[in-house]
């Protein structure tokens, strides 16, 4: 049996612009053309629904307050990635929770990072002038990075050196003077008083602006002068090339291959440069909008050509196996101890580990989070009981006769895991494995046996090396 | 030079979440103390079990105060470091990383670890027990085993038929051994493939030939201290244990909360040392208590918040017993923002363990010279001439 190029090229889409989706799915967007999903994924219409936040809470209301504890709000976080079919949405809402990570563990306070995640999913894909400015003022950043402490008298930096380093130009493209300067440019942008906590509950911040607090004189930033205002500072910031590139890099490393983590990337040179070249001039040329990059990324020769380039992040590998299980649809109690499983693997969500993100790429992989991945994606797709599951095997079980091949029984299961490519000795393996256990009958008394053959199957591709790339 | 025939072996047990270390050795004479500490959260003076004539522990640390009679428990007072951010995360990363300014990304305890087993032949020369690695394991190219509960670990447990899972795990060792030589990062997640499936094995082979009299606990703690009794005595190689936990970030309720959790720390920790001794495997190990930041001088009426210095319990028969350094003063002119100052680097008590007990240099450790207290009294070089 040979695999569909077109299914195979639809599922790298699936699982890149977004965290995989069931084999109907696939075969349907298939049917559809890529073109014409690249568009939908990059502009989904109002008719396509996300994953209902509310319904959420009227079954769970303990997951909508905010508190010391980053669990509600992962939760809340992976019934979106579970649920929604605004796919690219939620990815790029994804994708800036690891650009401009922000950790409950210094905000002490999850339900501004819910907010600050619907406000990702609601303007990530529109343009960087705006996006920049709502993080700007997004309560749980200005918390996060100090410039609550940022004063006309005393100006606190965290703010406004982060701002330059990891979120727009990257190192080696300003100066001291410039962090400084762009520091005092927002002074003056907080939070209002916090209503007061108790030990176990907290209430929501919110942004303001006190021009009491706001240094109005003059500033020199990256060669201009003028009273500048941090939204001033921003446009400077979108006109340097080294902007364009930086988020150049940073799409082309989230969604294409893993490159160098962040910090190098002054030293490391981008391993496609011409890709960059394009996303870069794409963006500027845009007025710095996001549709059109992420249009032009995923219907480049580039990005098709970049399948199994990247090593699954811990949310990838276990909201891809939710998807093709179809387990945990809707809200479930389970939610909150399921969403602290990418947290075992080494990405606990609303808690990234530092400002710079998680360290991606090889760094996902250690002999601990190994066998957790694995673990967790052989049980599920092992589990017959739940519909996707079942429905994976009734696609494998198909025979004009009572028995099937072994090799048929593996390359079935592989591209209904995938299509996933592997190698010829993992094939050989696997092939070795179902002969070495018997000849797979299709007969009404076996019904279950064999249906457990499959299942036995999809655990040991789980396990392959290859499919912890994505 | 002396054969070392037991190489000295050493257990962490990070307390997460800020443990009060002033009701853990209460300043029992100190008016301070009680000018701050009311209701519920002052221990008073009958009550403590005395240390001297200054300090005594909490009265819920029983097991432990016979620990320190006994002379195997060390007490070092004002442990922390400069400007303690008071954030959990970024105090814990600290103590992670020893990178008090920057962020840190390589774990100490993983770097000893380095050390310790430079080819990585051992696979579980670091053993972690609990859900995630903290970031004290972490270094690329160093593979800790992560245990979440021993009884169940392993690769592919799903699969409940044990002979079917054995021929499974043999494709397994086959596919990832192949896999070797196809690409840097192939390379890598091969050999991490084989680690985990290696290190599972010993681990289990270790389970099977564990018996002990002792009767653990059934929280979560003497879970995780069991775990640790059986890999060691199973005599696999494991020279770093790492094990937390979680819950003393007590804001409030702090009496019930403190209470529970450090009766059933000091419980926990007494059945580990009297299941070691029962296998004569008790001296050739030391375990050391941390947690990222002691509580706020003054209590908030049912509990108490981030403060800065706390202190650290280090246990062993070759831990020279009694308490080190000075317990940071509590008079209101001497707290910052009511926190007590801490006066003991904790890399200095990291220097300590990695020089006098495990035998490495520390500096490219922990980043720098440290003052260390003197805390260890056998040498495991002379351990093993005894």
């Amino acid at each position: 049996m040979s695999t569909n190029p077109d299914i195979a090229l639809m599922a790298h889409l699936m699982r890149r612009a977004g965290f995989g989706t069931n084999r109907e799915e696939l075969e349907q967007l298939t049917e559809q053309g890529y073109e014409e999903t690249v568009e939908q994924l990059v502009d989904p219409p109002s008719s396509i629904p996300g994953a209902d936040q509310y319904e959420l809470f009227r079954y769970m209301p303990s997951l909508e307050t905010g508190g010391p504890n980053p669990v509600p709000g992962a939760a809340n976080l992976l019934y979106h990635m579970v649920n929604t079919q605004r796919h690219l949405e939620e990815k790029m809402a994804f994708f800036w929770h690891h650009v401009f990570a922000t950790g409950n563990s210094k905000v002490d306070n999850d339900q501004n990072l819910t907010i600050q995640l619907d406000m990702f999913r609601e303007h990530g894909m529109g343009n960087y002038r705006d996006l920049l400015i709502r993080l700007s003022q997004s309560p749980a950043m200005i918390y996060w990075l100090d410039n609550n402490e940022n004063h006309k008298r005393s100006p606190n930096e965290n703010w406004g050196r982060e701002l330059l380093e990891l979120f727009s130009l990257g190192v080696g493209n300003y100066t001291e003077t410039d962090v400084f300067e762009c520091a005092r440019a927002f002074t003056g942008w907080t939070i209002n008083p916090k209503i007061p906590r108790t030990p176990y509950h907290r209430f929501a911040w919110s942004y303001s602006f006190r021009p009491e607090e706001h240094d109005y004189s003059e500033k020199t930033f990256l060669g201009h002068v003028g009273n500048f205002n941090g939204d001033d500072i921003i446009d400077i910031i979108l006109q340097q090339p080294a902007c364009s590139r930086f988020i150049a890099r940073h799409l082309y490393n989230f969604f294409v291959a893993d490159e160098a983590q962040v910090p190098a990337w002054d030293i490391e040179p981008p391993r496609d440069p011409e890709a960059i070249d394009l996303l870069a001039g794409t963006f500027v040329d845009s007025g710095y909008e996001l549709r059109p990059v992420l249009r032009v990324l995923f219907n480049s020769d580039f990005f098709k050509e970049a399948r199994f380039k990247k090593v699954r992040s811990p949310v990838e590998v276990v909201v891809g196996a939710l998807r093709t299980t179809g387990d945990l649809q809707g809200p479930d109690p389970r939610l909150v101890a399921i969403a602290q499983e990418p947290s075992h693997m080494g990405q606990a969500l609303h808690n990234p580990p530092s400002v710079e993100g998680w360290q991606t790429g090889r760094d996902w992989i250690n002999s601990g989070s190994v066998v957790k991945r694995i673990n967790f994606v052989a049980d599920q797709v092992s589990n017959t009981e739940l519909p996707g599951v079942q429905k994976l095997v009734q696609r494998v079980l198909v025979s004009s006769d009572n028995q099937i091949k072994e090799e048929d029984l593996v390359d079935r299961c592989l591209d209904l895991m995938g299509p996933l490519e592997i190698s010829e000795e993992t094939r050989r393996e696997l092939i070795a494995y179902v002969e070495a256990e018997g000849p797979v009958k299709i007969s009404p008394d076996n019904g279950h046996d064999t249906e457990q053959r499959v299942a036995d199957m999809l655990a040991l591709i789980a396990a392959t090396p290859e499919y912890q790339f994505g | 030079m002396t054969a070392i025939t037991k190489p000295p072996v050493f257990v962490v047990l990070q307390l997460t979440g800020g443990n009060d270390y002033l009701n853990s050795v209460v300043p029992y004479t100190d008016p301070y103390y009680y000018d701050n500490r009311k209701g519920t959260l002052r221990v008073e003076a009958e009550d403590v079990l005395k240390l001297d004539a200054e300090f005594g522990l909490h009265p819920c640390m029983k097991p432990l105060h016979e620990i320190y009679e006994r002379g195997d428990m060390a007490i070092i007072h004002g442990v922390g470091y400069p400007n303690s951010p008071r954030s959990h995360f970024r105090s814990m990363d600290i103590w992670h990383t020893c990178e008090p300014d920057t962020v840190g990304t390589e774990g100490w305890a993983a770097r000893a670890i380095r050390e310790l087993d430079p080819e990585g032949e051992n696979p579980v020369t670091g053993v972690n027990i609990g859900q995630a690695l903290p970031r004290a394991l972490v270094l690329p190219g160093v593979s800790v085993a992560s245990v979440a509960d021993l009884s169940s670990y392993g690769l592919l447990t799903g699969i409940e038929v044990e002979e079917k899972r054995t021929r499974l795990l043999q494709r397994f060792a086959n596919m990832y051994g192949k896999a070797i030589g196809t690409g840097a990062v192939n390379d890598y997640l091969a050999r991490t493939g084989l680690d985990a499936l290696s290190g599972a094995d010993i681990l289990k082979r270790g389970l099977a030939s564990y018996e002990s009299t002792i009767e653990y606990g059934t929280d979560e703690i003497s879970r995780a201290m069991r775990d640790i009794a059986t890999i060691h005595t199973a005599d696999v190689g494991t020279r770093v244990f790492y094990t937390q936990l979680i819950g003393f970030d007590t804001h409030a309720a702090q009496q019930p909360t403190f209470e529970r959790l450090w009766t059933e720390v000091s419980r926990a920790i007494s059945d580990f040392w009297d299941d070691l001794r029962e296998h004569d495997a008790d001296d050739n190990v030391v375990l050391f208590l941390f947690s990222e930041f002691g509580r706020r001088v003054r209590d908030n009426g049912s509990g108490t918040d981030h403060g800065a210095a706390g202190g650290c319990f280090v246990m062993g028969p070759s831990v020279a017993g009694g308490m080190y350094g000075t317990y940071p003063d509590r008079k209101p002119e001497s707290l910052d923002q009511g926190d007590m100052i801490p006066n003991q680097d904790f890399r200095g008590v990291y220097s300590t363990i990695l020089e006098d007990w495990l035998q490495l240099d520390s500096i490219p450790i922990v980043n720098g010279h440290f003052e260390k207290p003197r805390f260890i009294q056998s040498a495991p070089t002379e351990l093993s001439s005894v």
